[in-house]
């Protein structure tokens, strides 16, 4: 049996695994990356638009702050985060990007002056001020009150993915690159590692650690078109739902981002409505303004992809081959803006559609995005019922995201979450041992040893990729944007059946090294797991909150369903998880439920609300010599570590 | 209502180094071309419906990440945004890319070959200082103009393709090749990295280093994201040369 040790183990080398493998390891502790490829190919080099940070140097975004951000957050969540993991996120955010820009993201930067922008749809000069000349810069994007958007270029992911994993090159951390997780070892209420398989020899190892932290990104591939990586199947959430012990997290909630390209579902970034893209219909006409008289097209992105669907289902949407979609119109910000800021959005129009968005219309249609659920981690980052295994990034159900995230909050989620989390990793890890008999090992490492031998042994059965493509089917006709309840009990019971035939999956290719049937025999029916706690969770949620909207449920319910869902999968036999609720506090909240300010509000309120409405107020009241940070504190005190306490400074505002 | 798409004879060389005994061999695959079909999409078709065993590399499938660079007719490119199209005789013949450790099939190592690159040439920012920096504090200031002059050289995505298409590269192991330049062009204009002239000489003075190359630019040529070899490699040899 080979086994290695290190006190820190991470599951995933994209920003936020590689921000808390940096943590741990200036800590001092022994650390190890595991990716299935090089940690330069991950996922959050993807990210096109940007990292929300309320910086507020850019002329529009002034006034702009750590409250501001605050609520633009809360909203988009449709209240469903966690108000706490907001705080401090929204407090750190701004230091991480500072600390990025240290590391060598060549963040875009104002410039003093007069520029050109348009906005909705009118050429408007906005004139940056002087003082402001060289500091980093932002544009506009959805659900945001400000223009808080950093970037460099349409290409910020990339930037901040090849910065941070050059910060891990300089601190000497190793990358175990081609290695899979494929069940965490866990005994007496603690994750103590990971079975891991090199795909190359397909030789198991088992992996010891003192902390596992899973950053393996979202479960966008259980749905057959999606803008994610193909390596974005949730295999790390999955393996910590197996242990029958760690909970995963509002699992239904599944954000559909506005503007993928059809039919391959590659994203063109937020930033292009941003910057002043519109969205037509078949008749070149501009109708979100009709739905969405205030945001336009850039109310936030749950939102704008069901009036979408709307006006697609008035028969509004373009037909194609490939199903009906709507276009989306960059043309008036003109060649040299695109040229520049665009440039990734101009080459896979190029590429893939064959089309120059300059001079033309680009066919978008919504499309699965994001996974704002995942592995349920309380603020720390540390699962609340296993001990030792943590959780970061999309991956995890951290939760400052709710049931609908904000555009630009999900890379700088990566990083501040890493930043923050991986400062209680290493204190785990210098408060802990790991004490483990090697027979737990063997056990484990036996048991997916002879699951593959029986794979690699059956003479008869299921076609693996035939079995994905039927989930993949299911999650995209049953489980969408809109939902209803006989559609939900459809996907639960053909996925039902589905996790029933992938136990009898027969290989054609037989060979136990690099296989990629074997690599998809061994996911598959994780990932099947995986779609039923999200069909099944949206079953049972009956109400509409965020990107979960219920046809036959409207309402957005808080009096039965201010709650986040908490999925376990007991025992291995089970067809369908454990569901649990978890109960968000109104009383310890920040900021009270209230309405989003889109369409029609028909929210049944919590008893609560009022209440905790009526006890800010009295805060407020009786101290009205109190500065923001002092209110904050009085209404809503957070934990944070120590060295991300102080206040951060402002272009012309100083530290207030 | 649509017409039957035309044949493709898609041949991919075979050989996994896994295997005892197996020797690398072409084999031909037919599929149907569908509208729209790059070369990820009939890959994974050909792995579904044809043979589950070939092996290659898609992660973004986007033209973003650089994993699936391989020669599609003789030329090193990436594969996930190459249209079928593009071949009218509809004839693709695809290899693994070239200076790489061979994984199976088309898949290659072009991952521990970058990270030795990047640490060859230490490719992150140097400042001793940047440790005591207060982050609370207002960041550091840049010309936007700097701002934008680095991204432009930052745009490199490691596929690999530089270094498949270079001729000192082949004759040369140790050459460091136009991605290693790339990045210390990049680190060179960037103000923030205090390394002075005399410290990339010691990475690339040499003729493993710029003064290595022969000048045919292949690289130059068969970039996929179009980045500026030519004028990076005649600028760091003209910077070097000023080093006394």
């Amino acid at each position: 049996m080979k086994v290695i040790y290190t006190d820190s183990l991470v599951i995933g080398g994209g920003l936020a695994g590689l921000r808390v493998a940096i943590a741990s390891k200036k800590r001092g502790f022994d650390t190890i990356v595991l990716s299935l490829m090089p940690a330069k190919r991950s996922h959050s080099a993807a990210a096109q638009g940007g990292m929300q940070a309320s910086l507020g140097a850019s002329v529009k975004g002034d006034g702009d702050d750590e409250n501001v951000h605050f609520e633009d957050t809360i909203k988009g969540s449709d209240w469903g985060a966690d108000q706490d993991v907001a705080r401090m996120f929204v407090n750190t955010a701004p230091k991480a990007i500072r600390e990025l820009s240290s590391w060598g993201v060549p963040w875009s930067r104002v410039r003093k002056g007069d520029r050109q922008v348009v906005i909705n749809a009118e050429k408007v000069t906005i004139t940056e001020k002087d003082e402001a000349h060289g500091l980093i810069t932002a544009r506009d994007f959805g659900g945001t009150k400000k223009w808080r958007t950093c970037y460099t270029s349409d290409g910020t992911g990339h930037t901040m993915l090849y910065a941070v994993d050059n910060k891990a090159i300089e601190l000497d951390i190793p990358v175990h690159e081609r290695k899979e997780a494929i069940a965490l070892i866990h005994d007496d209420g603690a994750c103590k590692g990971a079975i891991v398989r090199d795909l190359v020899t397909g030789e198991l190892i088992a992996y010891v650690s003192k902390t596992t932290t899973v950053a393996t990104g979202g479960y966008g591939r259980i749905y057959s078109v999606s803008t994610n990586a193909i390596i974005c199947e949730g295999i790390g959430a999955a393996i910590a739902l197996e242990t029958g012990v760690a909970p995963l997290g509002n699992m239904e909630a599944v954000q559909f981002h506005p503007t993928a390209i059809v039919p391959v579902g590659i994203l063109t970034t937020e930033g292009c409505r941003g910057d002043g893209g519109l969205l037509l219909d078949k008749d070149g006409y501009r109708f979100m303004p009709d739905y969405e008289p205030d945001k336009k097209e850039l109310a936030s992105r749950d939102v704008v992809s069901r009036r979408m669907t709307e006006h697609m289902r008035k028969g509004k949407g373009s037909p194609s081959r490939y199903g009906d979609h709507l276009w989306l119109d960059i043309r008036l910000l003109g060649k040299e803006h695109i040229n520049k800021n665009l440039r990734e959005v101009k080459e896979i129009c190029e590429y893939f559609l064959g089309i120059d968005p300059v001079n033309e219309l680009i066919p978008v249609r919504p499309t699965q995005h994001y996974s704002m659920g995942g592995v349920r981690t309380k603020s720390n980052g540390e699962s609340p019922e296993l001990r030792g295994l943590f959780s970061v990034g999309e991956a995890a159900c951290w939760d400052m995201h709710g049931f609908n995230r904000l555009g630009g909050n999900s890379v700088a989620e990566t990083v501040v979450a890493g930043m923050i989390v991986g400062e209680y990793v290493a204190d785990y890890c210098e408060n802990t041992s790991v004490n483990i008999e090697t027979s737990v090992l063997e056990k484990f490492l036996k048991k997916e040893e002879d699951k593959i031998t029986e794979l690699l042994e059956r003479e008869t059965g299921e076609n693996v990729f035939e079995l994905k493509e039927a989930m993949q089917e299911t999650m995209m006709t049953n489980v969408g944007i809109f939902r209803n309840g006989d559609d939900l009990q459809t996907a639960v019971d053909t996925l039902k059946d589905l996790l029933k035939r992938s136990k009898n999956i027969c290989l054609k290719n037989k060979i136990r090294s690099s296989n990629p049937e074997l690599v998809e025999a061994i996911r598959v029916p994780k990932m099947i797991k995986l779609a039923i706690t999200v069909a099944y969770g949206a079953l049972l949620r009956t109400e509409s909150r965020g990107a979960h909207s219920r046809e036959d449920f409207p309402e957005r319910n808080d009096k039965e369903w201010l709650k986040r869902t908490l999925t376990y999968w007991r025992n291995e036999s089970d067809d369908l998880p454990e569901v649990k609720y978890e109960d968000l506090d109104i009383m310890k909240m920040e900021m009270p439920p209230a309405s989003r300010g889109y369409g029609v509000d028909n929210t049944i309120h919590h008893p609560d609300t009022e209440k905790r409405v009526a006890e800010v107020e009295e805060i407020l009241k009786a101290n009205p010599d109190a500065d923001r940070h002092e209110i904050q504190n009085l209404l809503m005190p957070i934990e944070i570590p120590e060295k991300f306490r102080g206040q951060n400074e402002r272009v012309g505002r100083g530290f207030k | 209502m649509e017409q039957e798409g035309r044949k493709l004879t898609i041949q991919i060389l075979r050989f996994n180094p896994q295997l005892e005994g197996d020797t690398p061999r072409m084999v031909s695959y037919e599929i149907t071309e569908a509208p729209g079909m790059t070369i990820f999409i009939a890959l994974n078709e050909i792995r579904e419906k044809h043979d589950s065993s070939v092996q290659f590399d898609f992660i973004c499938r986007a033209g973003i990440c650089g994993s699936c660079a391989m020669i599609i007719n003789g030329t090193p490119d990436l594969a996930c945004r190459t249209l079928t199209s593009k071949f009218k005789d509809g004839q693709i013949k695809l290899l693994p890319l070239p200076g790489f450790k061979l994984i199976g099939d088309l898949s290659v190592d072009s991952g521990t070959f970058m990270r030795h690159m990047n640490e060859r040439i230490e490719g992150w920012i140097h400042d001793i200082k940047a440790d005591e920096v207060d982050f609370n504090k207002l960041e550091e200031r840049m010309d936007p103009d700097v701002a934008e002059e680095i991204y432009e050289l930052e745009r490199c995505v490691e596929c690999g393709c530089c270094i498949s298409a270079c001729a000192t590269k082949r004759m040369k192991d140790g050459f460091l090749g136009a991605v290693g330049f790339m990045k210390l062009a990049r680190y060179a204009l960037d103000p923030r990295d205090k390394r002075s002239d005399s410290d990339f000489y010691e990475i690339v003075g040499d003729d493993n280093g710029v003064f290595g190359c022969m000048s045919l630019l292949g690289c130059e040529d068969y970039c996929p994201k179009d980045l500026p070899h030519q004028t990076q490699i005649a600028y760091l040899r003209r910077k070097m040369l000023s080093v006394k």
